[in-house]
């Protein structure tokens, strides 16, 4: 199902990720079966392939017409497996909150598939999309405004289950939000409290048990502690953790703190410009990173123990992330890569092991998207 | 010159240190914010002081008054509902908060600037940026249009914006995060001051952008040989540039430390914590350090020490007593310089 | 390792919350009044409570309630019983307090008192009525072009800019003037018909800040639909500048009635309103000002009422604009 392709510039051939086995569902009953089938540890439960997002540029008022478009997300493949955590790291501006839009079918995609347990989310509707739904949630980066300001703690979580009624009975709900509440580490009797009395990490709590509620599979994380104060980050970091090994969750962390995304992700990937850069296991990436953009992020990050980065190399990049309006063309970060040459103003680089680490057993072979990929040795964050 | 001074308790009678009078000094500042719900004690005595060509660090999570503190010296405190209840801010020996408005505004104008976190709405959205840089030139130099249209062009090249010369004319919104707050920064250099605070400067930027912007201040400052305060709830970003820091907890310093002292050995438990929750590679599919609990609620701050409901080592003097800023030497008594910590057991978390 | 669990006992509500001042240690928190839920309606409703201007006019604006649907108990005398040969503008006796002279008579011979109370009906139900009309459908007609926006909005919105330019007054006379009898309900609808744009106008921009928000999106991500959302999510988080307007506008309508009626183009006989009399007393206002004040000075106390409540709730709902 992976379109090996290469049909348009937008569109990277993608022979890193595995192929999709798609289940081919011919009624809803099917599909909701499939979707509620369990999948084994370890093995991908929702498969990205060459997703695209263009918000198309517009002018005049009557009548609109296009002048350009956003390429906020613009060819990008990835899997999750079942029980991991996949950090997403970038800058702003590199689709990375879009990537979460589009799983969260909040946007509509340009282009490309989304397969949840082999089925394509993108094309469903009806029960199955409501199953779906249910099994993907999503915990939000502000907890100031993700939570209705008009509403209960207890009606915000009870909503859930008004929407999905078939989760929970009608006399049980109060208590299973007393539950969730009691699992988020928030006293159960706050229940008829509103938002605006709790703090910041208190309020995630709040948003992490909506998350929670339905029983979803897969939680997508956006930025979920960076608007907390960095004593209580840790806190809500670690019930995350917790709560991953208790409902065995696969979590799609979005963050731009480096070290955080260390240390809860199983893998992790880098985002710059609406692509992919490099994707590998944690370590393949903070110590064996090959695509210079991770190395100058990886670098760029003030450390809070000023001897670590005593006597290395630092990389400043010049200049700042260009519109995603009007990428360059090739490699997009070679208009700030110290390395850029002919080649990539003029070849997209793939996303794949660089031909020179190709069969060697080295933390370095992993997936990077860059014609002269090597490892360097720079100050490293976390 | 980046020597540090000894820590104080009480403050001192001013010029005392070696007759040299500091830059900039707050002392025993108190602030106070009346609300419906009663009085929020957001700065409760801070004493510290910054010296030419020094930077100090200000480091503190939302509410702990490392902002309130800055506004208070920069007179943009919105009185009422805030008041200023108790202390000193010495400019040079004279006390700022005494002196007359005429005066003040002369200080606070070309003396002490500030550049702040949000580049895009401190800048005017309908003037060009050359038009606002030229603005401070005309207006407290009184320059010609032409003038002050060259010097807002030197400005630019001085703070490392490519093509100056043909974005000049351009508008806010025109430039990338990065280099709008390149502009604060040349706007906060145009009358070459004598002091820069620096209020969260980096924190909207990205990363990569973060390290140039930070690059640049420093550089800037040694040239001008200005005294900075780089107020920030990051502890990464300090570390770089800092000479000097001091961690603020509900409205009070609770630790003083020249800045590589601070990361190796903190002396006070709530610092700990901080540099302790700060996810390490050995840590991996562990719990990370939290510190328990949350911030205190201004309006009613707990007595005693105002970390002791979240603290690992509080015992019951803590929760009666009110630990004073406490030098910090060695273990044999050795004075460490710069150091303090206003914890009633900086000995056993220093020392172990 | 600290239990994330523990995370509650220090829990204070944040800064905002009502916090009993001396209270140290966290055990003794729990329980106290901060526990108690405190909506924003709450806090508008606390904020209200303590505000004079919310007192003054809402004592008048029940006291003026009371007088329009029981006349009856503040006079007995019939409004329409003109007796010439007596009272022919009798002069107002200010110490008879509730006698049919104590504002004296105008040219027809009638007690002013009783039709200064009796017209009081006709206002208040042509402000509240115009009012709740327009806030239905502008409110509505706002919130479908707010949510919705591409061509809903356009079409919408045209639609207001269309009405916008007409002059208000203008408008109504013209819509009033193809009317022989022209009774409350139709002055309701002539001025509802032209008076809804502006509250379309408001409730459309807060209804598109307000579904731009975390929890709006957040809803979606549930599998919410449309109805829960707009409902649920938008329209409570949007609804407050719409009452703020309405309240204002309330005393406006009241007093477009009156100056349609002045000008002969609104209530007529023999429906009694401030406004006619205001007209039949401008005539002997020379010699015979009572005609014309104490008509005039209640629907001033009206419109004045009315337009402080609004400024108290707005206080109240959005402290931002004071």
């Amino acid at each position: 199902m992976a379109d090996l392709e290469k049909t348009d510039e937008s569109m990277d051939a993608t022979p890193n990720v595995t192929e999709v086995e798609t289940v081919d569902a011919a009624t809803d009953e099917e599909a909701v079966a499939a979707i509620e089938a369990p999948v084994e540890r370890g093995e991908p439960i929702l498969q990205v392939r060459n997703l695209v997002k263009h918000f198309p540029l517009t002018q005049g008022i009557l009548l609109k017409r296009q002048i350009g478009a956003v390429k906020a997300v613009d060819g990008v493949s990835f899997d999750l497996y079942q029980g991991e955590t996949l950090g997403i790291v970038g800058e702003s501006g590199c689709g990375k909150s879009t990537v979460a839009k589009l799983l969260m079918m909040l946007e509509t995609a340009t282009a490309g598939e989304i397969f949840y347990k082999g089925q394509d989310i993108t094309k469903l509707s009806g029960r199955a999309l409501k199953a779906v739904r249910r099994n993907i949630q999503m915990v939000f980066q502000d907890p100031y405004t993700s939570l209705n300001p008009r509403m209960t703690v207890g009606d915000i979580i009870g909503e859930t289950f008004e929407i999905h009624p078939e989760v929970a009975p009608k006399g049980d709900r109060r208590r299973k939000v007393q539950d969730l509440l009691d699992v988020v580490g928030l006293n159960p009797e706050y229940i008829h409290r509103y938002p605006h009395q709790f703090s910041g990490g208190q309020r995630q709590r709040i948003g992490i048990a909506r998350g929670l509620a339905l029983n979803p599979e897969i939680i997508i994380c956006d930025e979920p502690v960076s608007a907390l104060d960095v004593s209580v980050q840790a806190q809500v970091i670690n019930l995350m953790e917790k709560l991953q090994d208790e409902f065995n969750l696969s979590y799609l962390f979005i963050a731009h703190d480096l070290s955080i995304v260390r240390h809860i992700s199983d893998r992790v990937g880098v985002m710059y410009l609406g692509k992919m850069a490099e994707i590998g296991t944690d370590t393949e990436i903070y110590d064996h990173p090959t695509h210079p953009y991770t190395q100058a992020l990886l670098s760029a990050v003030p450390v809070p123990d000023p001897e670590s980065r005593e006597g290395r190399e630092r990389i400043i990049l010049t200049g700042d992330v260009p519109s995603p309006a009007n990428p360059p063309s090739g490699c997009r970060f070679r208009t700030r890569c110290w390395k850029a040459q002919d080649k990539c103003a003029q070849e997209v680089p793939l996303l794949a092991v660089p031909e020179r680490f190709k069969g060697e057993d080295t933390p370095a072979a992993h997936e990077s998207a860059c014609h002269f990929a090597e490892e360097k040795d720079v100050v490293h964050a976390a | 010159m980046t020597t540090i001074e000894e820590t104080r308790n009480v403050p001192e009678p001013r010029g005392a240190a070696g007759g040299d009078v500091p830059l900039l000094e707050v002392r025993d500042l108190h602030v106070e914010f009346h609300t419906r719900d009663g009085v929020a004690k957001a700065v409760n005595g801070v004493n510290y002081t910054v010296s030419s060509g020094e930077t100090l660090a200000v480091l503190g999570e939302s509410g702990s008054g490392k902002s309130v503190t800055a506004q208070a010296i920069m007179g943009i405190l919105d009185m009422p509902p805030g008041r200023i209840p108790k202390g000193q801010i010495l400019y040079r020996g004279e006390d700022m908060l005494t002196m007359s408005n005429d005066a003040r505004r002369k200080i606070r104008g070309s003396k002490i600037a500030m550049i702040f976190q949000d580049a895009l709405s401190a800048l005017n959205p309908v003037l060009s940026v050359g038009y606002q840089l030229g603005e401070m030139f005309r207006v407290h130099q009184g320059l010609s249009k032409k003038d002050a249209k060259a010097k807002a062009i030197e400005l630019m090249d001085r703070v490392k914006i490519p093509a100056a010369k043909e974005r000049v004319g351009d508008y806010p919104h025109q430039f990338s995060g990065g280099m709008r707050q390149r502009i604060m920064i040349a706007m906060a250099l145009a009358l070459e001051p004598d002091l820069i605070i620096a209020d969260e400067p980096t924190t909207a930027l990205d990363v990569t952008v973060q390290a140039q912007v930070m690059d640049l201040l420093a550089d800037l400052q040694r040239e001008y040989n200005m005294g900075l305060i780089l107020i920030t709830h990051d502890l990464g970003v300090v570390a770089d540039v800092a000479d000097k820091i001091a961690v603020m907890y509900a409205g009070r310093i609770v630790e003083t430390a020249p800045v590589h002292e601070l990361y190796k050995r903190p002396a006070h438990p709530y610092t700990k914590g901080l540099l302790e929750s700060i996810p390490r590679l050995d840590q991996k599919g562990q719990d990370l350090y939290a510190i328990k609990g949350l911030p205190p609620n201004l309006t009613r701050i707990p007595s005693g020490c105002a970390f002791n409901p979240r603290c690992p080592k509080a015992q019951d003097i803590c929760r009666t007593d009110v630990p004073s800023l406490h030098p910090v030497t060695e273990r044999d008594g050795g004075g460490l310089v710069g150091r303090g910590s206003a914890c009633h057991f900086w000995k056993e978390t220093i020392h172990g | 390792m600290p239990d994330v669990t523990k995370a509650q006992t220090t829990d204070a509500a944040t800064v905002d919350a009502v916090a009993p001042p001396a209270v140290d240690t966290p055990a003794k928190e729990s329980g106290k009044k901060s526990d108690k839920p405190r909506s924003l309606w709450g806090d508008a409703w606390y904020d209200l409570r303590h505000r004079p201007m919310f007192w003054i006019s809402s004592v008048l604006l029940v006291l003026l309630l009371v007088i329009a649907a029981f006349p009856g108990w503040f006079t007995s005398v019939d409004p329409r019983d003109g007796d010439l040969v007596h009272h022919y503008l009798g002069k107002p006796q200010l110490g008879h307090f509730f006698q049919p002279d104590w504002f004296g008579y105008d040219q027809q011979g009638r007690s002013i008192y009783s039709r200064v109370i009796h017209g009081t009906r006709a206002s208040i139900l042509v402000g509240v009525g115009v009012t709740a009309l327009v806030t239905l459908l502008g409110g509505l007609l706002g919130m479908l072009a707010g949510y919705f926006g591409g061509w809903i909005d356009s079409l919408i919105s045209r639609i207001v800019d269309i009405f916008f330019g007409l002059p208000f007054l203008l408008g109504t006379m013209v819509v009033l003037n193809a009317f022989t009898e022209r009774k409350v309900y139709v002055v309701i609808l002539a001025l509802a018909c032209l008076g809804w744009t502006s509250i379309a106008r408001v409730t459309r921009s807060s209804v598109i800040t307000a579904k731009q928000a975390d929890y709006v999106t957040a809803a979606r991500a549930l599998g919410a639909g449309t109805t829960r959302i707009l409902f649920r999510h938008v329209m409570p988080n949007a609804i407050a500048p719409t009452i703020v307007v309405a309240t204002i506008a309330l005393g406006g309508y009241i007093s477009a009635e009156a100056t349609l009626s002045f000008l002969g183009l609104g209530l007529s006989d023999p429906t009694i309103s401030w406004g006619i009399d205001i007209s039949e007393g401008s005539k002997v206002i020379r010699d015979n000002p009572h005609t014309l004040l104490f008509p005039a000075g209640m629907l001033s106390l009206t419109v004045f009422a009315f337009i402080m409540l609004g400024d108290a709730v707005r206080d109240a709902l959005d402290p931002k604009l004071r």
